[in-house]
C-alpha cells in the first residue's frame, strides 16, 4: 500500500468552526515543522563573509535550527524563515567569518550584507 | 422478589476491590498496562503483573520509574492505537498531574483505575478523594464505585466509553481506599468470552504506527492557534459523554443484570431530605435513611456515580421536591463556598432554577470513619431545616474530634 499523502486542506483554517479541527489537535500529515516559521523571533542576522569562509561546515552542524543551507558541500546562505538568531554559528566559526548583525541594523543599511 | 436469572445464578467470589479490578483488567486484556510499581500504587497493578507473569495475558507491562512517566507511557502507547490502561492511587496521580491533562487534551482514550487515598500531609496514606478531586477540571471521565462489584463493572465498562467516537476521552474508575480497595466483598463475575464480546474492538483512530497515513500528535498551537477550539471540543465530548455512558450502562445491564445511573437513587420519590454522597459511605447513608424512614422520616439518599460529566439537570430534576439536601465531601476544595462536591450540586440546582436549601457536610478526611450515627446527626440537621429552621451556611464537620 502506497502512503496516502493527502495534502491537508488549511486553506480557510481562520473560519473553522471548532467541530473541524481533528479531536486531540492531531495534524493528518507528518513532517510539517518546515510549515512553521520561526524566523520572526530573530532579532539578530548571520551575515557570512565568503572571502574569509573556508567551508569547513562547522555552522552547518552546530546550527540547531538546521538553518544553514548547504549545497554541493558548500555553505551557500542561510534559512532565514527558520533562523531563529541564535549565533552560535557566529560563535563556533574557526575562520571568524560569520557576525550577527542587528534586523534593525540590517534594515538601516538598506539591506545590503 | 424477582425469580432468580442466569446473572443471579453467578457463582459468588469473595475478593478485594483490587482483586476484582485486576480481574477486570486481565478480562479485557489491553495490549499495554504501564504503571508506577511502588507504594503508592495498589496491589492492582501487583496482581496483574501475576497474570503477566503467568503468561495469561498480552498485554506489553511496562514498570516506569514514577507516574508521571507511567502516564507519558500511557499516552504515547494510546495514541500508537494500543489499548493502555494502568492505575494509581494518592500521590502517584498527583505525580501524573501534567500527563493527566495532557491525555485527556490528546483525546488518548486510556482507561485508569485510580484508588482514593488521601494527600498528604501530615503524611497520611488513608481513604479520602483529595487525589482525584484535584483531577476534576483535567478532562477525563470519572466514574465513583461504591464496591469491588461496582468498580470491576466500571472497569469492563471503560473502554465501550473512552473509546466511543462521540468522546474518545480517558476514563478514571475510582473507589475507596482501603474500605474498598483492601477489603474482602462479594464479586459475581463476567466469563472472558462476555467480557471480551462487551468490550470488543477498539475503533480505529489516528495512530502513530499507521505509516500509510502519517499523522502528527501533540504539535505546538502558539498564541494565534486553535488551543481555545481545541478546549470547546472537549467540553462537547464530555456533553456527548453523558448519553453514551447511560447507553453503556444499560447494555451492561442487558448482559450482567446489574443497572446503573448517573445518580443512584434511593428513597427519593417522596423524600423531604437527601444526602448526597460517594463512594462506600453511600450503605452506611441508605441504612440511616431506612431507619428514619421507620420513624416516618421523609429520608432519600442520592449516591453519585458519574461525576464526570456532571449531570446537572439529573440533580435538580431529583432534588426539585426536596425540602433540605445535605452534600458530603470526603475531601475539600480550601477557600472555595464549600467542598468539591458541594459546589456542584449547589451549583447544578442554581444553573436550573432549583433553589434546594443546601448544607455542606465534610466527612471521613484521611479514612476517619464515618459512623451511622455521623450520618444521622447530618440528617437531623437537615430535618430542622425542612421543618422551617435554616441551614449552617459554612461546612459542617462530621466526627471531628473536640467538637
Amino acid at each position: 500500500m502506497s502512503p496516502s499523502q493527502k495534502k491537508w486542506d488549511v486553506s480557510k483554517i481562520q473560519e473553522w468552526p471548532p467541530e473541524k479541527h481533528e479531536a486531540g489537535a492531531v495534524i493528518p500529515e507528518a513532517g510539517n515543522a518546515v510549515n512553521y516559521q520561526t524566523g520572526g523571533w530573530r532579532g539578530e542576522r548571520p551575515v557570512r563573509d565568503a572571502d574569509k569562509c573556508t567551508q569547513c561546515l562547522f555552522c552547518y552542524f552546530y546550527c540547531p535550527d538546521t538553518s544553514v543551507i548547504v549545497e554541493d558541500k558548500k555553505v551557500v546562505g542561510f534559512d532565514l524563515e527558520h533562523c531563529k538568531g541564535c549565533g552560535i554559528c557566529a560563535a563556533e566559526c574557526p575562520a571568524d567569518a560569520i557576525v550577527m548583525c542587528t534586523e534593525t541594523d540590517f534594515e538601516q543599511n538598506g539591506g545590503n550584507e | 422478589m424477582t425469580p432468580p436469572t442466569a446473572q443471579t445464578q453467578r457463582p459468588i467470589e469473595a475478593v478485594t476491590g483490587n482483586q476484582a479490578v485486576a480481574y477486570a483488567m486481565k478480562q479485557i486484556n489491553p495490549d499495554v498496562v504501564a504503571a508506577y510499581p511502588i507504594t503508592p500504587q495498589t496491589d492492582v497493578v501487583q496482581n496483574f503483573a501475576e497474570y503477566v507473569a503467568d503468561g495469561v495475558v498480552k498485554a506489553n507491562f511496562v514498570t516506569v520509574e514514577s507516574e508521571h512517566s507511567a502516564m507519558s507511557a500511557c499516552i504515547g502507547s494510546a495514541s500508537s492505537g494500543a489499548r493502555t490502561m494502568t492505575a494509581t492511587s494518592s500521590a502517584g496521580f498527583a505525580l501524573m498531574w501534567e500527563m493527566v491533562y495532557i491525555a485527556a487534551s490528546m483525546r488518548a482514550p486510556i482507561v485508569m483505575t485510580t484508588v482514593n487515598r488521601a494527600l498528604s500531609g501530615p503524611i497520611n496514606i488513608h481513604c479520602d478523594h483529595s487525589d482525584t478531586m484535584g483531577g476534576r477540571d483535567a478532562g477525563w471521565v470519572q466514574i465513583y464505585n461504591e464496591d469491588a462489584q461496582e468498580a470491576y463493572d466500571a472497569t469492563i465498562m471503560g473502554f465501550p466509553i473512552a473509546e466511543h467516537p462521540d468522546v474518545r476521552l480517558p476514563l478514571m474508575n475510582m473507589y475507596d481506599g482501603f474500605i474498598i480497595s483492601g477489603a474482602i466483598g462479594p464479586l459475581q463475575s463476567l466469563t472472558d468470552e462476555e467480557v471480551q464480546q462487551f468490550v470488543g474492538q477498539a475503533p480505529g483512530y489516528p495512530s502513530l504506527l499507521d505509516f500509510d497515513n502519517h499523522v502528527t500528535f501533540g504539535p505546538f498551537d502558539g498564541l494565534h492557534g486553535w488551543y481555545f477550539e481545541h478546549k470547546v471540543n472537549q467540553q462537547r465530548a464530555m456533553d456527548n459523554a453523558l448519553a453514551v455512558i447511560q447507553d453503556v450502562y444499560d447494555r451492561f445491564a442487558a448482559l450482567s443484570g446489574r443497572r446503573y445511573q448517573h445518580l443512584m437513587q434511593y428513597r427519593m420519590e417522596d423524600a423531604d431530605i437527601a444526602i448526597v454522597v460517594i463512594g462506600s459511605a453511600a450503605g452506611n447513608a441508605r441504612s440511616v435513611a431506612d431507619k428514619l424512614r421507620a420513624e416516618g422520616v421523609k429520608a432519600g439518599v442520592i449516591k453519585v456515580r458519574t461525576f464526570r460529566p456532571f449531570p446537572a439537570a439529573q440533580y435538580a430534576k431529583a432534588l426539585a421536591g426536596v425540602k433540605a439536601v445535605g452534600i458530603m465531601d470526603r475531601a475539600d476544595s480550601f477557600g472555595a463556598a464549600g467542598g468539591p462536591l458541594y459546589m456542584d450540586v449547589t451549583s447544578a440546582l442554581y444553573q436550573q432554577g432549583v433553589y434546594t436549601k443546601a448544607a455542606n457536610f465534610i466527612y471521613g478526611l484521611g479514612g476517619r470513619d464515618i459512623f451511622p450515627h455521623n450520618i444521622e446527626e447530618a440528617f437531623r440537621v437537615l430535618q430542622k431545616a425542612a421543618e422551617g429552621g435554616d441551614l449552617p451556611k459554612s461546612r459542617v464537620y462530621l466526627n471531628m474530634k473536640g467538637a
